[in-house]
C-alpha cells in the first residue's frame, strides 16, 4: 500500500511506445492488480470478523450450557440469605370454621420402621415392641425380623411417648422417620363435612397426606398448594352451633328411637351451611373402612344430609302451592276441592283425615291435604312442575363442595305422567336429599331468589336468579308460619322466634321393591326462622322414628321431628345472635285479655 | 518514582485482598446466623402448630360442655337460651343522687344541734 505503483509508469510507457505496443494495456493491467489486492484485503478482514464472532458465540453458548448443566446436577438449596416471609409451614393447610376456630390441622409425629440387618437382639426387640403396641403379633414380628427383609414398616404414626419407649429399647435397627399427621381436634364433630385423610406416597423421610372424602378431598389441591402460603381454608360452619345441633339431634334421635338423623342449618340469603349433622357419625381421626357388606346407607360414613336421597313427603307441598300462586292461578284464600279420596285412573289419593269438601290454599298447607295439593299440581301440569323444581335445584345434584355430593342425584320418575305430577306435589315419587330441601326452602322464603348451598364462607353473595316473586315469598312464609301456629307443627313453636315450617311424614319404600312399609317412616320438618324476616332454614330428618310415650307409637313428623327441631332452634338461635322478639308475646297477652 | 509506584500498588492489592477476605468471612457468618434463625423460626412455628392444636383440642365443645356440667355448683353455667336475653331497661343502674337526701341529713343535723 505504501509504495503505490502509478497507473501509467512513465518508463514502461516510453518502453512500450518504443516497441510499438499500446500503452493503455499497461494501465489496465495495473488497475486489475490494484483491484485484486483490494479484494484480498477485504476477504481477510471479513474472515477475521467472522472468526471473532464465531468464537464469541461458542463462548456464550458454552457458558449457557455449562450453567444449565450445573443447575440440573446440583442439589436444590433454600436461599439462605432471603428473609422468610410466608414460608411453607406445613405440607397441608389448616381448615377453620367461620370464626377461625380450628377444625383440622397438622401435627408432627414419627413413624417407626425397622432395618432387620442392623438389629442386635431381634427376639428381645420383638418382645418389647409388643409390650408397647399390644396389637402387634410377636411371632409374626420375629419372623419378619429373622427373614431376609431389609426394611419393614412397624407403625405409620406413633406418639412422642411411644417414640421414647421405643427409643428405650435401644436397638439400632429400630428407626424413626418424621411424619406429618392430620389431626381433627374436635373428634366426631362435623366428621361428614371434613371427611378424613390418609397417607399417599410414602417415603422414610416424609409422606404425602391426601384427603379421602368430604372437603379434604374436594379441596385437596387447594390445601396442598404452596402458593397459598399456608392460608387456612375457611368453611361456613360455625363450630359452636354445629356442636349444639349435634348434641340436640343426638338426644332427639335417642328419645324418638330413630335409626338415624340428619340436620342442615342454612343461611337463606347466602346459602352458607352453618351446620350439617348426620348421625350416626364417626371419628375422622380414625376413619373406618367403607363397609363391604350390607347397605352403604347404614354405615356411619354415610352422610344422610347430602347422600341420603329420600322421598321427603309433605314438605314438598309448599312448592306446588307457591308455583300456583306465583302463576296467578290461586291466592292464599282460594277454595280448593279436597274431597277425599280422589280417584285418578286406577289410583286413589287419600288424606290422613277427611277434611271436608273444600279448604282454602292456606288450610291445604296447614292441614297438609294431599288431595288439595294434587288438584293444584294438576292445574299446573307436569311440564311446568318439572321446570319449577329444576329452578329450585331439586332435579340436579347439589353443587355443595363435598365429594359425595355429585353422586347424590335426585331420583326422578322415568315418565313424568299426571299421576307422577300429583304424587310429587306431596313429596312421593321424587327423592331428594335434606340439603336439596334446605336450598329449596331458602329460595322460597328469602324473597324468591335462587340459593346454591355452599360450605365455604362467603363474604359477598350476589342475588341469585328470581324463582318466585317477593310477594309470593312473603305469602309462603305466612302460610308456613300458620302451620306452626295452628297446624301440624304446633310443637315447633319457640317463643320469641316465630318459627315457620312444614312437616313431612313419608312412608319408607320397601327395599325389595314394590309398595311402602306401614310402620317405617321418614319424618322431616323443614323450618324457617324468624318468620318476620327469614334468616335461617333448618331441616331435621329422623329415620324410622317412633314416639312411644302414648298408648300406641306415634310416627308422624309433628310428634317426632318437630319437637327436636324446636329444641335445636331454641338452643341455636341465641348462638346465631338472634334476639327473641318480645312484641309478638305482648300481642298474645292482649288477645288473651280480650278473650277473657 | 517507578519503584514507589510499584510498592504502592502492591500494598493496595494486599489491602484489598485483606478487605475481601474479611468481607467473605463476615458474609458467611451472617449466612450461618440467618440459617440458624430460619431453623429456629421453623421449630417455633412447629411448636406453635402443636400448641394451637392442643388449644383446639382442649377447647373442643364436647369437653367444655362436660366441664361446665362437672363444675355446675361453682360456675352455674347453662346453655344459652332465648330467656337469657334482656332489655337495657332491665339492667340495674346505680341510683341517681337524690338532692333531697342531703337536705334531710342537714335537717336531722340541725335538730340534733337544737336538742
Amino acid at each position: 500500500m505504501s509504495n503505490r505503483t502509478p497507473l501509467r509508469p512513465l518508463a514502461r510507457i516510453l518502453e512500450a511506445r518504443r516497441r510499438g505496443e499500446n500503452p493503455d494495456a499497461i494501465e489496465r493491467e495495473n488497475i486489475r492488480l490494484r483491484h485484486e489486492e483490494q479484494r484480498d484485503r477485504d476477504r481477510q478482514r471479513a474472515e477475521g470478523r467472522l472468526l471473532t464472532l464465531g468464537v464469541f458465540f461458542i463462548c456464550v453458548f458454552a457458558l449457557v450450557g455449562v450453567r444449565m448443566g450445573m443447575l440440573a446436577n446440583s442439589e436444590a438449596a433454600e436461599p439462605r440469605a432471603a428473609a422468610s416471609g410466608a414460608a411453607i409451614l406445613a405440607q397441608r393447610a389448616d381448615i377453620v370454621d367461620r370464626n377461625g376456630r380450628l377444625l383440622a390441622t397438622n401435627l408432627a409425629t414419627h413413624s417407626l420402621y425397622a432395618q432387620p440387618p442392623m438389629m442386635i437382639d431381634k427376639a428381645r426387640s420383638a418382645r418389647e415392641l409388643v409390650k408397647i403396641f399390644p396389637d402387634l403379633n410377636e411371632e409374626w414380628l420375629l419372623r419378619q425380623f429373622s427373614g431376609d427383609l431389609k426394611f419393614l414398616w412397624v407403625r405409620r404414626k406413633i406418639s412422642p411417648e411411644q417414640v421414647q419407649m421405643v427409643h428405650d429399647i435401644g436397638d439400632p435397627g429400630l428407626l424413626f422417620g418424621p411424619r406429618e399427621m392430620r389431626l381433627y381436634p374436635n373428634g366426631r364433630l362435623a366428621a361428614h363435612v371434613l371427611g378424613g385423610s390418609s397417607f399417599g406416597r410414602e417415603g422414610v423421610h416424609s409422606a404425602e397426606v391426601i384427603g379421602v372424602a368430604g372437603v379434604e378431598r374436594v379441596f385437596d389441591d387447594y390445601l396442598r398448594d404452596p402458593a397459598n402460603g399456608g392460608a387456612p381454608l375457611q368453611l361456613s360452619l360455625d363450630l359452636t352451633v354445629q356442636s349444639t345441633v349435634a348434641e340436640v339431634l343426638n338426644g332427639g334421635m335417642r328419645m324418638m328411637n330413630a335409626r338415624g338423623a340428619a340436620a342442615v342449618l342454612m343461611d337463606v340469603h347466602s346459602g352458607e351451611v352453618i351446620s350439617m349433622v348426620s348421625l350416626p357419625d364417626f371419628d375422622p381421626n380414625n376413619r373406618p373402612n367403607p363397609p363391604t357388606s350390607g347397605t352403604p346407607a347404614d354405615s356411619p360414613l354415610f352422610n344422610r344430609a347430602v347422600q341420603g336421597v329420600y322421598e321427603l313427603g309433605s314438605v314438598f307441598k309448599i312448592f306446588a302451592i307457591a308455583q300456583a300462586m306465583d302463576a296467578g292461578l290461586i291466592n292464599a284464600s282460594t277454595k280448593i276441592d279436597t274431597t277425599s279420596p280422589m280417584t285418578w285412573g286406577r289410583h286413589r289419593i287419600r288424606d290422613y283425615r277427611n277434611y271436608g269438601p273444600e279448604l282454602t290454599a292456606t288450610e291445604v298447607i296447614v292441614k297438609s291435604s294431599n288431595v288439595g295439593t294434587a288438584r293444584v299440581a294438576l292445574q299446573l301440569g307436569g311440564t311446568r312442575q318439572r321446570e319449577f323444581l329444576t329452578k329450585l335445584g331439586l332435579t340436579e345434584p347439589t353443587p355443595v363442595e363435598l365429594t359425595e355430593a355429585p353422586n347424590a342425584k335426585p331420583l326422578l320418575p322415568r315418565n313424568w305422567s299426571d299421576i307422577s305430577t300429583m304424587t310429587i306435589s306431596y313429596g312421593h315419587g321424587l327423592s331428594a336429599s335434606p340439603l336439596h330441601l334446605a336450598a329449596a326452602y331458602a329460595t322460597m322464603v328469602n324473597g324468591g331468589t335462587k340459593v346454591s348451598p355452599t360450605l365455604i364462607k362467603q363474604n359477598h353473595v350476589a342475588r341469585g336468579e328470581r324463582v318466585i316473586s317477593e310477594r309470593t315469598s312473603r305469602t309462603v312464609t305466612d302460610m308456613l308460619r300458620a302451620v306452626v301456629s295452628r297446624g301440624t307443627a304446633s310443637f315447633g313453636d319457640v317463643p320469641g322466634y316465630a318459627v315457620a315450617g312444614k312437616t313431612g311424614t313419608a312412608d319408607k319404600p320397601r327395599t325389595n321393591g314394590g309398595g311402602y312399609y306401614d310402620d317405617k317412616v321418614l319424618a322431616t320438618f323443614a323450618s324457617v326462622f324468624p318468620a318476620t324476616d327469614p334468616r335461617y332454614v333448618l331441616i331435621v330428618t329422623l329415620d324410622e322414628p317412633s314416639e312411644n310415650s302414648g298408648r300406641e307409637p306415634r310416627r308422624t313428623a309433628g310428634w317426632t321431628a318437630v319437637p327436636v327441631a324446636a329444641e335445636v332452634i331454641r338452643r341455636t338461635a341465641p348462638l346465631l345472635g338472634l334476639r327473641p322478639e318480645t312484641e309478638a308475646l305482648e300481642l298474645d297477652l292482649i288477645t288473651l285479655t280480650a278473650n277473657r | 518514582m517507578r519503584s514507589l509506584f510499584y510498592i504502592f500498588s502492591a500494598m493496595a492489592v494486599m489491602a484489598l485482598a485483606f478487605w475481601a477476605y474479611n468481607e467473605n468471612y463476615k458474609t458467611q457468618a451472617a449466612l450461618r446466623e440467618a440459617q440458624k434463625l430460619q431453623r429456629e423460626i421453623g421449630l417455633k412455628r412447629e411448636e406453635l402448630g402443636v400448641l394451637r392444636a392442643e388449644w383446639a383440642y382442649l377447647n373442643r365443645p364436647e369437653r367444655l360442655r362436660e366441664l361446665a356440667l362437672i363444675n355446675f355448683d361453682r360456675l352455674g353455667l347453662l346453655p344459652l337460651t332465648p330467656d337469657h336475653f334482656g332489655r337495657v331497661d332491665q339492667v340495674a343502674y346505680p341510683p341517681a343522687p337524690n338532692p333531697l337526701l342531703g337536705l334531710a341529713d342537714e335537717i336531722t343535723g340541725l335538730r340534733e344541734d337544737l336538742e
